[in-house]
């Protein structure tokens, strides 16, 4: 088959499993899972395909896989629908296949697939003693719809194609945070997370704007792979603070990557989004909609850059995306490290890591950002899903021993590497790749590069927040598996918790091997000083996507040594604070760090924040002049107004045409008719004779006058 | 000869007395005879202008005769009627029988 047809398939059955699913199969559990399981499946073959055919085509960027329809025509031209596999679309195509198929097959044991419905459960509200999800059906047709949302935006050739799969992941992210509608939590962070990534989403849309009326086109390569176009944004000037066409259309759209990647100051929906269902969590915060928004600010990396050359200074949006990628990356680690729920901390450190490319891409750093994005979406999957066995087993335990704790709340926990073994072992090697372990884990080779980038492009600012990140991304992660499974179990609870069953491990061991062996296709060229045999692959690939290809940075002791001893610090202490938290023991870092422990636990009262400045203001106007004086004043006025005036008339025309006039003339005509009837049916007597004298009588007369007056 | 008017006289005294019978009269079958009466003045009145005016036609015995088959079947279609209504209302006085009054 055709690659470009293959392309054009891959979004195709996910799509159609939701579509079947929701009109279908929805009554049958089996067929509901292994229609979007085998929908994925077929999508994975193809996307799999797809990049086999991408990695042997010679000089891919030059000669990407791209087809395009004509779809809406605008006037004299046509906006132009279609699929684009460069070397960036393939290797985003080859994780996000990976991690959605991983989560798929992760979601059936997640939701008790082959256990009895508990007749306690409720749609609405998580299972609670083990039986299977009530809503099992609905979950599969959304994460199809939102597979099929992400395959969308992947394989797109044009922006409006892109909107459209971020848009649909937008909605399903909603769907699937609020699964659990029963409990208000999961319905505030439904709302919060749509609102808050539709205010990026304007900003992205007006961007979208500003570029097709500036260009005429929202194609990727007519715009990015165009010297032309580039330098023509570039030295047009857009009259907002001083800023090229460029410069401002990057930012807009960047602010659109901010919503959706979470980063500060629009990262408030991240956490609170952890109310779905685990695998959601994954697919949202690792696999999908987070890594949407970095594939973008990758993509649209050549616009953003341009006018700027390597080695040059940064221009100002470039500043701007460093800044806040790096302050989000130090920002949210904090944040992590005063976090005690499993997936609150991942979330935390989900915007970090977001936080690590977003600066990347800042620094001109294209590689590194494209191969943290595929390093982290495997093992932070990872991380998600093994959270994911952990609160189930937890959840267990707390059902076996009837008690009521949080089955989140790691300090509930420890000891669970003896009854969870390979839950344990696929966590500790996620959380090892997240902090970065030296050389064995992918982590170490991506955030390695970004560190190496910073320092060689003298943004040193920025590597000093990247690295002090780094150093609390190890803390937290070892704090993390410290308290989960190390040391003695603190409750009943967490001896009782017992391993997942194979649909939810195998996953986890995929991942596991992805997250070791992705990082070695990015070793970079001469580290430590040798030459390796195998050569900096993904650099020329990926590199490959740019007009002009990025150079690789020579090697460097500093970086190197900066990030081998954060990730060892960070472990060693996060180890030695954590290794014996006795039962009910509570957090040594509260007594060291005292206020700034609860500034931090409290997420430095952004959310606070937020409530007091925009959400109450906006309830206010919404209250008081939108409900009140607009709507009840204005519009009801004018309405009723109308209303009134339109009853006076009525009134009027009733009593003064419709009474006296119409009515008046038929009654009468009835009123006449019926009292001639009266008197003349007087006449009617039924006497036969009667009849006979009266036509006597009338014949005489007529007789009469015929022979006496006529002639 | 007899004058015609003689003839036109005796039918006029007939057709009075029908008049008077049909009015007078409240038996049903008294009414029946006065029209029988009626039709045969009006007979005499034909066969009376057919001799002394146009003797040499037969259209006016042929009109009387036709009025005798119109006066038997309506004597027969009259008494039929009036056996039917005595026989349902026990009466065959013309003014009982008013079941088209108002």
């Amino acid at each position: 088959m055709q690659p470009e047809l293959l392309t054009w398939l891959i979004p195709l059955p996910p799509i159609l499993a939701f579509g079947l699913i929701v009109l279908w199969a929805y009554r049958s559990n089996r067929l509901s899972h292994t229609l979007a399981v085998g929908a994925m499946v077929i999508s994975w073959g193809m996307a799999m395909a797809v990049f086999a055919l991408a990695l042997a085509r010679p000089h891919l960027g030059e000669n990407p896989i791209a087809s395009s329809v004509a779809w809406l025509p605008t006037g004299e031209t046509a906006l132009r629908l279609g699929v684009l596999v460069d070397p960036l679309t393939a290797v985003t195509l080859f994780f996000v296949a990976w991690t959605c198929l991983a989560i798929f097959v992760y979601s059936i044991g997640y939701h008790n697939f082959g256990k009895p419905r508990d007749p306690n459960d409720r749609p609405g509200l998580p299972p609670h003693a083990g039986g299977i999800e009530p809503m099992y059906a609905r979950f599969f047709a959304f994460i199809s719809l939102f597979a099929f949302g992400m395959l969308t935006l992947v394989v797109s050739d044009n922006l409006l194609l892109l909107f459209i799969g971020w848009e649909i992941m937008g909605l399903c992210s909603y769907l699937l945070i609020g699964f659990w509608y029963g409990k208000e939590s999961a319905r505030k962070a439904m709302v919060k997370a749509f609102m808050t990534t539709r205010v990026g989403d304007v900003f992205m849309l007006l961007g979208l704007a500003a570029l097709y009326t500036s260009t005429g086109t929202l194609n990727y390569r007519e715009i990015l792979f165009n010297e032309e176009v580039l330098t023509t944004l570039a030295e047009a000037s857009s009259g907002v603070l001083g800023l090229s066409m460029a410069g401002l259309i990057s930012l807009l759209i960047f602010l659109g990557v901010v919503g959706k990647s979470a980063q500060f100051p629009l990262h408030v929906w991240l956490p609170d989004a952890m109310e779905g269902p685990t695998p959601v969590s994954a697919m949202i915060h690792a696999a999908t909609m987070v890594s949407a928004g970095v594939y973008l600010s990758v993509r649209f990396f050549p616009l953003l850059t341009a006018g700027w050359h390597e080695g040059s200074p940064l221009t100002l949006p470039m500043t701007i995306v460093a800044g806040i990628g790096g302050f989000t990356a130090l920002f949210a680690a904090t944040i992590a490290v005063a976090q005690n729920d499993i997936k609150r901390v991942l979330a935390y450190s989900t915007i970090s890591q977001l936080g690590y490319m977003v600066a990347a891409v800042g620094i001109g750093a294209y590689v590194a950002a494209a191969f943290h994005l595929i390093t982290h979406a495997f093992f932070k999957a990872l991380l998600f899903l093994g959270s994911g066995s952990v609160i189930h087993g937890m959840e267990h335990g707390v059902h076996a021993t009837h008690g009521h704790i949080d089955a989140q709340d790691m300090l509930n926990m420890g000891g669970l590497r003896k009854s969870m073994p390979i839950t344990f072992v696929t966590f500790v090697i996620g959380g090892l790749a997240l902090s970065g372990f030296p050389i064995v884990t992918a982590g170490f080779w991506s955030k390695d590069e970004i560190l190496a980038e910073a320092f060689g492009t003298g943004q040193l600012i920025i590597f000093g927040l990247l690295a002090v990140a780094a150093l609390l991304t190890a803390f937290y992660t070892m704090r993390q598996i410290t308290l989960t499974f190390l040391g003695a179990p603190r409750t009943p609870a967490a001896s009782h918790a017992h391993e997942s069953v194979p649909t939810m491990t195998l996953p986890l061991i995929v991942l596991a091997i992805f997250a070791v062996s992705v990082g070695w296709v990015g070793i970079p060229e001469g580290f430590l000083g040798l030459h390796l045999p195998i050569p900096n692959w993904l650099h020329e690939f990926v590199g490959g996507t740019l007009l002009e290809h990025p150079q690789a940075l020579p090697f460097q002791w500093i970086p190197l040594l900066t990030s081998v001893a954060v990730a060892g610090l960070g472990l060693l202490v996060g180890w030695w604070v954590y290794r014996r938290i006795p039962a009910g023991g509570a957090d040594p870092l509260v007594g060291w760090l005292g206020p700034i422990h609860t500034l931090l636990r409290r997420k430095y009262f952004v959310d606070e924040f937020y409530e007091k400045v925009f959400v109450r203001p906006a309830y206010w106007l919404a209250d008081q002049v939108s409900y009140r004086w607009i709507d009840r004043g204005l519009i009801d006025g004018f309405l009723h107004g109308v209303a009134r005036t339109a009853l006076r008339i009525g009134s009027f025309l009733r009593r003064w045409i419709d009474l006296p006039v119409v009515n008046g003339f038929g009654d009468l005509v009835g009123e006449t008719t019926k009292r001639a009837g009266r008197v003349f049916r007087q006449v009617q007597t039924g006497q036969v004779q009667g009849y006979l004298v009266v036509g006597l009588l009338f014949t005489g007369l007529l007789l009469s006058y015929f022979l006496l007056v006529r002639p | 000869m007899i004058p015609l008017s003689w003839y036109l006289a005796l039918s006029a005294a007939v057709f009075c007395l029908g008049v008077y019978g049909v009015l007078g009269r409240r038996n049903a079958v008294a009414i029946l005879m006065g029209i029988e009466l009626m039709l045969n003045a009006v007979n005499i009145n034909l066969v009376a202008f057919w001799r002394y005016l146009t003797p040499t036609f037969i259209a006016g015995q042929a009109f009387a005769i036709i009025i005798f088959a119109v006066a038997a079947s309506e004597a027969a279609v009259g008494l039929a009627l009036i056996i039917s209504i005595y026989r349902n209302r026990s009466t065959v006085a013309a003014e009982d029988i008013d079941l088209m009054k108002w």
